[in-house]
């Protein structure tokens, strides 16, 4: 005989009322910012605002930015979270707390610090000047400087908590394969980690195209040069409310396309 | 070779010849992985050395150690440590690939070694649809591929199932038999050892206790934990004129003792028990509690506290006329000529 095949049928878990009432508040509370600002727009005059160049300008600078910053992070900071994850050397956690301190410092005292590093009476920004003729303060370079500054830690932690999570018995399998320390690290170590570099990569980007206090101290807030877009809508807030909203919405759903966008390709969301 | 990890301390002194299958019997944390480790190069030895076909591969106090990714040694891994992120042909090209051969021909070797071990349909699947068997298959070819002279496998059937596994480990010895080089298994599994090996080698607590053949192995077992493994009891004290002094407490008579330190190894079966003091042939007997009784198959093993302690296997009828239960004294009855003694 035959027994009916019953497909598996997964049990909703019973959920605590009280539980739901703080999860409704927890999302109403990231949704009705959001219905406030589509609600506000002007969407008569939005295409107008759009095709402004200070807007245009402002988002293409912003994008640049942003993407460069990532791209200097994940050149930087997979090496720094491979020594964090993989060497005991001594004065890593002092180093480590270091690296990780503009997740926890005023953007604002960041950009104070790397003026004095980086600006023209810094300590190094006096000899780059001289030597190489580099001047960061008030350039684009300077906003991706600040932007890399502040966003270069969310790699730094995430990369290193998938490096400590990795079952490292692969690596040992690569190398009595034969595979050389640098081979063991392209071949195997970072493509098991890429989720991790992934969401390393996707939590920079997003927090350097908001940096805003950095920057803004740092590269000052120069239209075309260092205006991103969150200085652009600071800005346009004090003089044109309107533009402010559009430049606002435009921020939003760059974000979102993106972190849509990677979400299914590179973070194996499923 | 020795190292230390922690307060953990391994100290072997192994040798093997050429086209053995060399089984390493211990139970866990006897530092079975430890050892293959060390083999491997990826745990640095503290001191003494390792010597392959004459090449000194690690010897700290002459300064040479040989990376792992240069010895002529591959390893088939406890549970296989597949790359996920490659297909079953990249993972067994990637040895040859890691070694310098061009992809054209490091692809064209893995497909012959996946056709040997009768994988070739799975070639472009990634490994995480494959079977456990299969899995075993793919790491045994992916190890293989790169022509080691030296096979290391860790515990190679641990994670398959145990209804796969008296096919699996037949499909495992030919494959190894094709091998030429030496292969070295690690097991806490005896019958995968017997099955498997022409030398048997007993690791416990970091030590070598035993090496020989497995019919030598089982038949003069030098640890508590090779007697227990076969099923006797074994004992260890110093013989005098046919009477051995143990090392527990108490004394056995035997035929044929000898002098100085022996093992006295007395099987389950030969050990005879009586309710009241017996005064017949029996040249040893004592009087011992029972402590357990375990029916296994049609006899009952009864473990028994006395001086010495041991273990008799008789039969459930027998059990029921002494209306023996646990708790129970009885007298234990072995005969001197029953007593199979060796040098210890």
């Amino acid at each position: 005989m035959a027994l009916p095949v019953r497909k598996p049928t997964r049990v909703r878990p019973a959920a605590p009322v009280a539980l739901l009432v703080l999860a409704g508040v927890g999302a109403a509370f990231f949704v009705i910012p959001l219905i406030g600002l589509m609600l506000r727009t002007p969407w008569a005059a939005t295409w107008d605002q759009l095709r402004s160049p200070e807007v245009l300008a402002a988002l293409r600078l912003s994008l640049l930015a942003s993407f460069s910053a990532t791209a200097i992070a994940l050149v930087f900071g997979v090496p720094l979270a491979w020594t964090f994850a993989r060497l005991t050397f001594p004065g890593r956690a002092v180093l480590r707390a270091v690296t990780v301190l503009p997740m926890v410092l005023p953007p604002v005292v960041g950009g104070v610090a790397l003026l004095l590093a980086f600006g023209r009476r810094g300590l190094l920004g006096g000899w780059l000047a001289t030597t190489f003729g580099i001047h960061l303060p008030f350039t684009t370079t300077g906003a991706i400087i600040a932007e890399t500054f502040v966003a270069m830690p969310f790699l730094v932690i995430t990369v290193e908590a998938g490096l400590r999570s990795m079952d490292t018995r692969f690596e040992d399998a690569a190398r009595t394969l034969g595979a050389s320390r640098w081979t063991v690290l392209w071949r195997v170590t970072l493509p098991l980690v890429r989720p991790s570099l992934a969401a390393g990569a996707v939590l920079c980007w997003a927090r350097a195209l908001g940096e805003f206090g950095a920057t803004i101290t740092f590269a000052g807030n120069f239209p075309g040069r260092t205006q991103t877009m969150p200085l652009a809508v600071y800005l346009a807030l004090e003089t044109n409310p309107d533009a402010a909203i559009v430049l606002s919405l435009v921020l939003l759903a760059v974000s979102l396309a993106v972190l849509i966008g990677l979400r299914d390709r590179w973070l194996g969301a499923s | 070779m020795r190292l230390g990890i922690g307060a953990f301390e391994l100290d072997v002194d192994l040798k093997v010849e050429a086209g053995e299958v060399v089984a390493v019997l211990g139970p866990n944390g006897a530092g079975k992985t430890s050892l293959l480790r060390g083999l491997a190069g990826l745990l640095p030895l503290d001191a003494g050395r390792v010597v392959l076909d004459g090449v000194v591969l690690d010897e700290p106090a002459a300064g040479v150690f040989v990376p792992s990714e240069r010895r002529p040694i591959a390893m088939v891994f406890q549970d296989y440590l597949l790359f996920p992120h490659l297909t079953v042909l990249e993972n067994v090209a990637f040895g040859l690939r890691s070694r310098g051969t061009s992809r054209s021909e490091a692809t064209a070797t893995a497909h012959r070694w996946l056709e040997r071990v009768g994988l070739q349909t799975e070639a472009p699947r990634k490994p995480g649809s494959l079977s456990g068997g299969q899995a075993q298959r793919v790491a045994l070819a992916r190890a293989l591929a790169t022509s080691p002279s030296l096979l290391l496998l860790d515990e190679p059937m641990a994670a398959l199932d145990a209804s796969t596994r008296v096919d699996l480990r037949r499909d495992l010895r030919c494959h190894l038999e094709s091998f030429r080089g030496v292969r070295l298994l690690v097991t806490h599994d005896p019958v995968e050892a017997l099955a498997m090996a022409d030398r048997l080698v007993i690791l416990e607590q970091g030590r070598l206790l035993q090496s020989g053949s497995p019919a030598e192995v089982t038949q003069h077992p030098r640890s508590r934990y090779v007697a227990d493994l076969v099923g006797v009891n074994l004992f260890r004290g110093r013989a005098s004129h046919d009477v051995i002094t143990l090392a527990e407490g108490g004394s056995l008579t035997a035929a044929g003792a000898g002098e100085g330190d022996v093992f006295a190894v007395v099987h389950p079966r030969t050990v005879a028990l009586y309710r009241t003091r017996p005064d017949g042939t029996p040249r040893n007997v004592w009087e011992g509690r029972a402590v357990d009784l375990d029916l296994q198959g049609d006899r009952v093993r009864v473990q028994l506290a006395g001086a010495p302690r041991i273990v008799a296997e008789v039969t459930p009828a027998a059990v029921r006329e002494l209306g023996l239960d646990r708790g129970d004294t009885v007298w234990i009855g072995v005969k001197a000529t029953e007593i199979v003694v060796y040098p210890a």
